[in-house]
């Protein structure tokens, strides 16, 4: 399943892996707001995504789609991180000239992104 | 425990009636709620009113009286909906004509009005209301002769007061989408208006199934491949007891999926601070929430920590922004892209030549970076089949907007090889802007209007 799942899984060993191998995301809009939510398996997970997804990361995967600043929430009781990302729709969805103008592609779309990640956390790692 | 089964019969203008149709004949669903109204729900409704005034509510709500009255005669189930729009004495007016077609008497249908600002807005600027926009701090009058409509969202006390008065069927106009399902909660369970974690409980339940098949296994990002029977997706149902705490489940035999993960995703959809999630009937801490796997297909939801309500109420206001015109063309293998790209400087110069007068100028390459903009990978030409080119543009007026389409069909002949042409020049597409205020909440509420009429 991962493209990285032959990689090392010794304890400290860090691979470079695409978000879509490790979490869940949906995304939605509000005004010219996209807000992204993403959902990790475990809290060992959880706690590594608060230290490397980070709204500059997220900011500057999404380049000049996203306008304004990237605020994020962090709700450690169902796992997850929310990233409003302001002046994101080209208008907001009934201004916007985007095709997606509800936003609802950004999160498909952050799953693209790569992050260093613990071997040993990914899926089929050393604890399953 | 004292409980209450509530169910979700639709979650936008053009959702399908099927899966309400299951809940109210294959389960002890009491009552089913609709969220008929997205942000640019109210524009198109203003439109139909302009055109008709009787409209300015949710057409759909003829299908939905047909399809569900039965049920409401013979089950006593009850349904409650914001289809009302701009027109919710418009859209009862309809409901009892349905009935009547239908041969059903002795059924109540309430209405509360009071949401429509549109003719109060210089009542309210007088009273001392900032009208600016929330968001931008823009003045109003940049705006004011534009404006198509201006609602202020109302809680969940006008539902509850028409169920008090014996209402079978409640239509409002802009009411929160939450508010549709926790009046139930309230009405049902004797919810006191200031218990804000029990209220909190009954809107994070609103906040789940206002966007129906969203919670039940539609739009998850998980294993999608191995969901079941989409094609006959289930629209949750919720078991709330007395305490609160809800079960989240589905009717029997249809598809989709409620799990843990299709709940989570949806519990935080289109909320900015979660810490805060702010309604007319409390403000919400969706951080505490407790989500618990109880079976195939339910999920328990406990936990909601709730604060008083605001002392103002946000409205929502809805101008004309001008235009979109847009047209499509498709481009084969080999260097799809860059004919594509070729394609698009080709119309862009001539638009100027034309002087064509645009605001904002776009193109982009469906198969490529469409959807997702500069976050896409530059692709190896030779593994793009094929590409389409989407051309938009944004004009003061419709005319201007129109232009650009008829700058496509001539690539056929004159731009680079290879061209697939179902002319594809869409009419122009009306912009409307969106500007929020708030309103503190008497000025609102003093002028809210139950009432209840009987198909006799």
């Amino acid at each position: 399943m991962s493209a990285s799942a032959g990689a090392a899984r010794e304890k400290g060993t860090m691979v470079r892996v695409p978000l879509r191998d490790i979490v869940l995301a949906r995304s939605g809009d509000k005004g010219n707001n996209c807000d992204i939510s993403v959902f990790a398996p475990d809290e060992r997970v959880y706690e590594h995504l608060v230290k490397v997804l980070t709204p500059d990361v997220v900011k500057a995967h999404f380049g000049h789609w996203v306008q304004g600043p990237v605020e994020r929430f962090e709700v450690p009781n169902v796992l997850a991180l929310k990233f409003v990302c302001h002046e994101a729709l080209g208008g907001g969805a009934s201004s916007s000239l985007r095709l997606d103008n509800l936003g609802k592609c950004f999160g498909p779309g952050l799953l693209r992104l790569e992050i260093d990640f613990p071997a040993d956390l990914l899926p089929g790692g050393d604890d399953e | 425990m004292k409980q209450v089964k509530i169910g979700a019969g639709q979650g936008f203008y053009g959702d399908i009636i099927e899966p309400a149709l299951d809940l109210a004949e294959n389960t002890d669903v009491q009552y089913l709620a609709f969220d008929t109204l997205a942000e640019l729900t109210l524009a198109i409704l203003q439109k139909d009113r302009q055109k008709d005034p009787s409209l300015g509510y949710t057409k759909d709500i003829t299908r939905t009286a047909r399809t569900l009255l039965p049920y409401v005669h013979e089950k006593g189930i009850k349904l409650i909906t914001n289809a009302g729009g701009l027109n919710p004495e418009g859209a009862r007016r309809e409901v009892m004509r349905v009935a009547k077609e239908l041969g059903i008497t002795g059924i109540k249908v309430g209405v509360a009005i009071g949401d429509d600002l549109f003719h109060r807005l210089d009542e309210l600027e007088r009273a001392g209301v900032d009208l600016s926009d929330t968001d931008t701090g823009r003045p109003l009058e940049e705006v004011r002769d534009r404006l198509l409509f201006a609602s202020a969202y109302l809680g969940a006390r006008p539902i509850v007061e028409a169920l008090e008065q014996g209402a079978d069927v409640v239509i409002t106009g802009r009411t929160t989408d939450t508010a549709q399902f926790l009046a139930p909660a309230v009405f049902e369970l004797g919810w006191r208006w200031d218990d804000w974690d029990k209220l909190a409980q009954g809107l994070v339940l609103g906040h789940l199934m206002e966007c129906s098949g969203q919670v039940t296994g539609g739009n998850f990002s998980g294993d999608w491949w191995n969901i079941e029977d989409l094609d006959r997706i289930g629209y949750p149902l919720a078991e709330v007891s007395e305490d609160g705490s809800f079960v989240i489940t589905k009717a029997p035999g249809t598809g989709g999926r409620v799990s843990v993960d299709t709940v989570r995703e949806q519990l935080l959809y289109e909320i900015h601070d979660p810490r805060r999630y702010i309604t007319p009937d409390a403000i919400v801490d969706l951080t505490t929430v407790r989500l618990e796997d109880d079976g195939p297909d339910r999920v328990k939801v406990s936990g909601a920590k709730g604060s008083p309500a605001p002392p103002t109420l946000k409205a929502i206001m809805g101008y004309s922004n001008g235009f979109m015109g847009m047209g499509m063309v498709g481009f084969s293998w080999p260097n799809a892209l860059s004919k594509a790209k070729r394609a698009a400087d080709i119309v862009r110069k001539q638009a100027d030549r034309m002087g064509i007068q645009y605001e904002e100028f776009s193109a982009d390459f469906l198969g490529v970076n469409a959807l997702h903009g500069p976050a896409a990978p530059i692709l190896d030409e030779d593994f793009i089949n094929e590409v389409f080119l989407r051309v938009t543009i944004r004009t003061k007026d419709r005319a201007e907007a129109e232009k650009i389409g008829r700058l496509l069909p001539p690539l056929v002949l004159n731009g680079p090889p290879g061209v697939a042409m179902m002319p594809f020049a869409a009419r122009p597409r009306e912009l409307i802007g969106l500007w929020s205020f708030l309103v503190p909440r008497e000025l609102i509420e003093s002028q809210v209007r139950v009432s209840v009429e009987e198909v006799r």
